[in-house]
């Protein structure tokens, strides 16, 4: 658990952080959200110390992170940035041996887990640990650099606008693997952007920031349907707001016993993919699938649309 | 039928101006001469009239064949080819004329190479250097083919084929004196570029940490390399004199105001501008988004310093580490007025003698060592940046 206590940054007379207080929780992800010059990625940089607060302090499992040197934090925290930051000059499998090479493990240990998470990243260790990074792809430089941010085991990730360089696709791929990631290893995962849709695709709890000032953090849907702020409806989005509340719900747990002769949509897509497909197929019910082929239950336009307004 | 200009764009242009340069000395300017002593003016002679019919023939008929390839052929490794055997008939041709015209048992009598004896040496040179760059060699092969040939070199002169002539007999009255000072030479050159590279280094990393300073360190070092490099010797003379009259300490380890000392700080104040230059330059270069993931991860300054930016700085480092040695290597030379030593002596030495034999016995190796160091570090250099892109 990560503890934000009345964090402030302030440069001479321009304040960049104003008294910022969250609680981050174990085991999740958090996005912290914001346009640019929000003060986002101060806030980011303040809980590894690579920014150093004017006021205010940060605890992680209740730990004040000014108890010991900056450099022996930053080792125990997964840090990945934009444009990924590899060296270089080094293999992808020294790049990934960082950390652990910078806290003394076995060199055994490190080999071992450099192939295990080259393998968790789909990269085969055979072809890439010995490869430099500019032999490898955007998509892979980026996953190269994310494995690096996890190579000692960190408890807690921080990744500032970690998929901005890349295309929609290669995102998309991204954002699907950290979710995954974040299952396998249960890292905390703290993570600053400026895009809404993969704040709601990735958070589960989204922290809006504007002018240095924390306006709401909660749960994805409460951000849609309770905007504690004019500001936060704005960054949301009004226009789709009833799209993207439908997008935070899975069909599997929306459906509803019964049978429909419509089409078939998976347990795992969203309220908003399935709505789709009905009105692509112009029907009036689906069949909801679950991953193993039997039928989870099924849903209508009309309780699809149910779940598209506040409650 | 091809139209003219067709033909026309197919001789190669390099090839036409080395060919053009090299018929018109050898038609016009002495092949060797022939001089009485070694400092009296020489008589002139030209390459028909210097050697025995059958060898100068031949000569004739090697020069024409590179020329004839220099200008109509395109293939690397026979232009290569055709100017390496060029270089080798000019070479047995010249020991030839100094063999034939020397009289027997007369050791006053020197054989000078002539005008056109050297610029057919740098023509058909170019011809090889420019076939080498055609042929796109590796840095390794690059270094292999310039061992290759000052092994070559170092042999044919070894081997007492040229020793008639009138260089080879200087080295021959001076061959002691000539392995000291060239062995001299190098150290001076290397032990200044030493001292700039332990201080230089620091140097420009500091520079680099401390943007308020760049601009008054980096002016400093330019204003110095500006002062030429005679009147840096006379502005070292009086305080290094001073110091060894007041320490008796640096007077035992050998400073004075003449000598090695002021020849050495001179260089070594030369040095410093691209060795800092350059480590601030390349230090710039180095990936920000990298340095900031390396910090992020938990490095130290230092860690970072030594395990990131300096290892990729690294390649403009050793560029402007082969800018100043090039540059020593030369300097050095002068070092040679001031009592420095080193192969000035024998370029000074033979100004003052008016014996050009003995200025070439200096300057030859002079500039065979700048081209040789900066061909290794030439190669050094695209290794390193090869790896660390």
């Amino acid at each position: 658990m990560i503890t934000v206590e009345n964090l402030c940054k302030r440069y001479g007379e321009t304040t960049i952080v104003d008294a910022v207080s969250m609680t981050i929780a174990k085991n999740s992800i958090t996005v912290i959200v914001g346009t640019s010059g929000s003060g986002k990625s101060t806030l980011l940089r303040m809980i590894n110390r690579l920014v150093e607060p004017t006021g205010g302090r940060v605890l992680i499992d209740g730990q004040d992170t000014r108890a010991e040197p900056a450099h022996l934090l930053r080792r125990r925290i997964g840090y990945a940035i934009q444009g990924h930051g590899l060296f270089p000059h080094r293999t992808v499998g020294e790049n990934i041996a960082t950390v652990p090479q910078l806290l003394g493990w076995e060199p055994a240990r490190i080999r071992a887990r450099v192939e295990e998470l080259l393998s968790v990243f789909q990269l085969d260790p055979k072809e890439y640990a010995d490869a430099y990074p500019h032999e490898l792809s955007g998509g892979q430089q980026q996953r190269v650099g994310v494995a690096r941010a996890l190579a000692a085991e960190p408890a807690v990730l921080l990744m500032d606008e970690p998929y901005g360089a890349l295309d929609p696709i290669i995102r998309a791929k991204a954002q699907a693997d950290l979710l995954e990631i974040q299952r396998r290893f249960g890292t905390t995962i703290v993570l600053v952007t400026h895009d809404m849709d993969e704040a709601f695709h990735l958070g589960d709890h989204v922290a809006v920031m504007s002018q240095g000032r924390l306006l709401q953090y909660d749960r994805p849907a409460v951000l849609l349907t309770r905007p504690a702020d004019p500001f936060v409806a704005r960054m949301t989005g009004l226009a789709d707001r009833a799209l993207r509340l439908l997008s935070l719900t899975t069909a599997g747990e929306a459906a509803v016993p019964g049978l429909s002769a419509g089409p078939r949509v998976a347990a795992s897509v969203s309220l908003r993919e399935a709505l789709s497909e009905l009105v692509w197929k112009g029907a009036e019910s689906a069949q909801v699938i679950d991953a193993d082929g039997t039928a989870r239950g099924h849903l209508t336009v009309a309780s699809i649309l149910g779940h598209g307004r506040p409650a | 039928m091809a139209r003219p200009a067709d033909q026309f764009a197919r001789i190669d242009r390099l090839g036409a101006l080395l060919v053009a340069a090299g018929a018109g000395v050898l038609a016009c300017l002495p092949f060797v001469l022939v001089k009485a002593n070694r400092i009296v003016p020489g008589v002139p002679r030209s390459l028909l009239a210097s050697t025995p019919p059958p060898g100068a023939w031949a000569c004739l008929a090697a020069l024409l064949l590179a020329a004839v390839v220099a200008l109509v052929i395109g293939k690397p490794r026979l232009r290569l080819t055709a100017a390496l055997v060029g270089l080798i008939a000019l070479a047995l041709a010249v020991a030839a004329a100094g063999n034939t015209l020397t009289p027997p048992d007369n050791r006053v009598v020197r054989i000078s190479p002539g005008p056109a004896f050297w610029v057919l040496l740098v023509c058909l040179g170019l011809m090889a250097t420019d076939a080498i760059t055609r042929m796109r060699p590796g840095p390794a092969q690059r270094v292999v083919w310039l061992a290759g040939f000052l092994a070559i070199a170092i042999l044919a002169l070894g081997s007492g084929t040229f020793d008639h002539l009138s260089v080879m007999r200087e080295y021959a009255v001076n061959a002691e004196r000539f392995s000291r000072e060239f062995a001299r030479h190098v150290l001076l050159a290397a032990g200044s570029l030493g001292a700039a590279i332990v201080v230089g280094l620091p140097l420009g990393v500091v520079c680099y940490r401390v943007p308020r300073i760049r601009a008054g360190i980096l002016g400093t070092l330019n204003v110095i390399q500006t002062v030429p490099a005679i009147a840096l010797f006379g502005i070292l003379m009086a305080p290094l004199g001073a110091l060894a009259a007041a320490v008796p300490l640096a007077a035992r380890l050998g400073i004075r105001g003449i000598g090695a000392a002021p020849a050495v700080v001179a260089l070594f104040l030369y040095s410093l501008l691209p060795i800092v230059a350059n480590t601030v330059a390349g230090l710039d270069r180095v990936s920000r988004s990298a340095v900031e993931a390396a910090r992020g991860m938990g490095m130290t300054p230092w860690q970072m310093l030594s395990r990131i930016e300096l290892p990729l700085a690294l390649p403009v480092i050793v560029t402007g580490i082969r800018v100043v040695l090039v540059q020593n290597i030369g300097m050095v030379t002068v070092a040679a007025l001031i009592g420095g030593g080193g192969l000035g002596t024998f370029v000074f030495q033979g100004i003052g003698q008016t014996a050009i034999d003995l200025v070439l016995l200096g300057a030859i190796p002079i500039v065979a060592l700048a081209f040789s160091a900066a061909v290794v570090l030439d190669a050094l250099v695209e290794v390193m940046d090869r790896v660390r892109r």
